[in-house]
């Protein structure tokens, strides 16, 4: 069926160590053998010279749009700007509407994924009912359903008391609570970070302690109780240096950044630019520099690509009233690999915070080459020169803050099961 | 004008021969005002509009005074009769007077950077009256003409920016066309009323009324806006007066001759006391209003000629 050779290739598989020139053999949709193996007779061969192939890319932060917001994207769209991403593994936001709160809703959302056949979606579980930071939701449900994780996702989980309910009952699940990190209250009306840039454009601020102050506050709660702590999209230094310190204590405190924020500064929200408005929103240079850091000395665990689709409807508003996000599906590897070409981190870094790590967050078996398993994989050129281009990207909704962004190296097949999906 | 010069969106970006020359055509509509003429055939034909999205008294008929005198057809739509009200977006509105060929498009709204948005979507050249916390551009000439004609000049001279410093327009266009223009300028508010980074615009920052006054040329009151706030930035209107309102005990640390402004309207007995605020002397806070109209014509005029359209 679809048996093949990829050959010539630089297998990168960061969960193994591998990382050598080779050949990767896919029989039956299963990796039946790789390193420096020979074709067998009549089988499909790839010539993969100058490329890289690595598993197929885990997004940990995905807006799925489904089920409610299918004006902005859907499980159908979303998977092929994954695959032309080479992702082919996305965990799933939960604040949807309806809010993922239900185990019923946990299968359906794996089941959209499957149906695809380019991703699998691994539905994070609703933190609290309905997302709505007042009670705890059905957690141990949820996980028997399959949910991944707990957060109440673009929203943080502002009580104390809930937050500490919630990490001290899930740990019992073995489960993580991911937290948006930012002080709701003093982030409440703002849309960018307080500074000068704000002060210029006459914007509704939100100081960059308000995730300092959430981190600071969880990081404590994660030790009260021994519950398990991920944080989401972190975009400060001084956020960073408390997770560095909790995990150097030993803490079960993980987190994942995102594309934006180690590759643009606030600066990108001149002239009112909304596809710039994210949440948390651009940060300080001295910020991205900090996050820039923290990939290359491992505080940070994985790169996720936050992606939120939003319609022109959503962003073509004056910008206090613009919605906030990006999408980043597409772009999440070229973007990454940026930071290797500038060398602030090294090619395998980049995999692993792209494939292993956050396969190893979720609990997932992808993000590896493994003999026998799946083969999700991902081949790329490290040099293929491109442009970000809104209305040309894969995928509904365009809200890209990279627009005009030159980028370095670019995904040239996906494949999903065996199956190829891209290129 | 500042960005494109289609529009006057905001004074940053400004050039100082761009606000002298502003100024200087401003002057001679002073004159012309004065001299109770009007000069009818030079918007002739052209259409103004007045979009205001949020209440306006005194910006929107110093426009449409502005307007007329130059003979302009001048229409205003406010927002509690437009179809706003009826969910209709703001870029739907622009569509909509674009069709109707409007040469002239004065706006304010609530929003910061709403007047660019428009400007990326309409044909006609669009004025920014007042966008949210961001600039307020004709504002900052009107005032820098009216200190430019009573001190004879703009570099050099102390000014300080008081009070509400965080919600107001007036002071970030003040503030970015006084520094352009070589004034020195300082603002002085309570901490929970000055933005973030202030002094990276190119100020002096203050606290202490008695000290941010000191020996200044100029002072302008902002008004308190209460409507904006959202954090009970001070506790009462009567603290706020006792430790900002500009009194003349406060007036007493600037200069003997200081003038008093204010871009009104004025909450009177809270950022200013009604003695100074009335001063014949030292307030010139009525000839700020007289300026306003001869400045907007010249504005008018300069967009005017810039945008003919290719009819």
């Amino acid at each position: 069926m679809f048996d093949f050779l990829i050959d010539n290739v630089r297998l990168i598989d960061p969960a193994s160590g591998l990382d050598q020139q080779g050949a990767i053999l896919v029989q039956a949709g299963v990796i039946a053998d790789l390193g420096r193996i020979t074709a067998p007779e009549d089988v499909t061969v790839i010539d993969g010279a100058g490329c890289v192939l690595c598993p197929g890319l885990v997004d940990m932060r995905v807006e799925l749009g489904e089920p409610g917001y299918e004006y902005r994207e859907t499980v159908a769209s979303a998977a092929l700007a994954a695959s032309a991403g080479g992702i082919t593994t996305v965990a799933a936001m939960p604040d949807s509407r309806p809010p993922i709160d239900d185990p019923a809703l946990v299968r359906l959302l794996r089941t959209r994924g499957e149906e695809t056949g380019r991703i699998t979606v691994l539905p994070y579980g609703a933190a609290t009912r309905g997302c709505r930071g007042e009670e705890l939701a059905e957690i141990g449900l949820l996980r028997e359903a399959g949910a991944v994780g707990f957060t109440d996702g673009a929203r943080a989980i502002g009580s104390s008391r809930l937050m500490r309910t919630a990490l001290a009952y899930a740990a019992a699940f073995g489960a993580i609570i991911i937290q948006h990190p930012e002080d709701p209250e003093l982030a409440a009306g703002g849309s960018a970070t307080q500074g000068e840039m704000a002060t210029r454009l006459g914007l509704p601020a939100i100081p960059a302690a308000a995730e300092a102050i959430l981190v600071a506050r969880d990081i404590r709660l994660a030790e009260l109780t021994g519950g398990s702590v991920h944080f989401a999209h972190v975009s400060t230094g001084e956020a960073l240096a408390l997770i560095r310190d909790a995990k150097a204590r030993g803490l079960r405190v993980t987190c994942d950044t995102a594309p934006p924020y180690f590759d643009l500064n606030e600066t990108a929200i001149g002239d009112f630019r909304t596809f710039a408005k994210l949440s948390p929103p651009l940060r300080a240079e001295s910020d991205r520099r900090a996050v820039v850091a923290g990939l290359a000395d491992g505080t940070i665990d994985a790169i996720a690509s936050d992606h939120q689709p939003r319609d022109a409807d959503d962003k073509r508003l004056p910008f206090a009233q613009a919605a906030a996000g990006g999408v980043g599906l597409a772009t999440l590897l070229a973007v990454t690999l940026a930071q290797v070409h500038s060398d602030q981190i090294s090619l395998t870094r980049a995999v692993e915070l792209l494939t292993a790590s956050p396969a190893r967050l979720l609990g997932d078996a992808s993000g590896t080459l493994a003999r026998g398993a799946a083969a999700d994989l991902c081949l790329f050129s490290l040099d293929e020169i491109w442009q970000v281009t809104d209305g040309t990207l894969a995928g509904k909704s365009q809200n890209t803050p990279f627009d005009g962004r030159a980028l370095e190296g670019r995904v040239r097949g996906t494949w999903k099961a065996g199956r190829r999906v891209f290129g | 004008m500042a960005v494109s010069n289609r529009h006057l969106l905001q004074i940053e970006g400004m050039h100082p021969p761009q606000i002298s020359s502003l100024l200087d055509l401003a002057e001679s509509y002073v004159l012309l005002n004065r001299s109770g003429k009007t000069q009818r055939d030079l918007l002739r034909g052209r259409t103004l509009i007045n979009l205001f999205f949020e209440d306006s008294t005194r910006t929107r008929t110093s426009f449409e005074l502005a307007g007329k005198r130059l003979g302009a057809d001048v229409i205003n739509m406010s927002v509690s009769t437009s179809s706003v009200n009826k969910g209709e977006t703001l870029l739907d509105t622009a569509a909509t007077l674009n069709a109707m060929m409007c040469d002239l498009l004065v706006v304010r709204h609530s929003q910061s950077g709403a007047p660019n948005l428009l400007a990326q979507k309409v044909d006609a050249a669009v004025i920014n009256a007042g966008d949210g916390t961001h600039e307020h551009p004709t504002q900052a000439l009107l005032d820098a003409l009216t200190i430019r004609r009573r001190r004879g000049r703009l570099e050099g001279l102390k000014i300080a920016i008081c009070g509400d410093v965080l919600h107001s327009r007036v002071a970030r266009s003040n503030i970015h066309l006084l520094s352009a223009m070589g004034s020195r300028v300082r603002v002085v508010g309570p901490p929970t009323l000055i933005p973030a980074e202030c002094e990276r615009l190119g100020v002096e920052v203050f606290h202490d009324m008695a000290q941010g006054l000191r020996d200044c040329d100029v002072v302008m009151a902002l008004r308190l806006q209460r409507e904006r706030m959202t954090g009970g930035q001070v506790p009462s209107a009567r603290e706020y007066f006792r430790f900002y309102g500009l009194d003349f005990e406060k007036l007493s640390h600037a200069k003997p001759d200081a003038l008093v402004m204010h871009p009104g309207p004025m909450n009177r007995g809270v950022e200013i006391d009604s003695a100074v605020a009335d001063d014949p002397v030292r307030s010139v806070i009525k000839e700020q209003v007289e300026m306003g109209v001869a400045v907007r014509m010249a504005v008018l005029d300069v967009l005017a000629r810039a945008n003919r359209r290719n009819v």
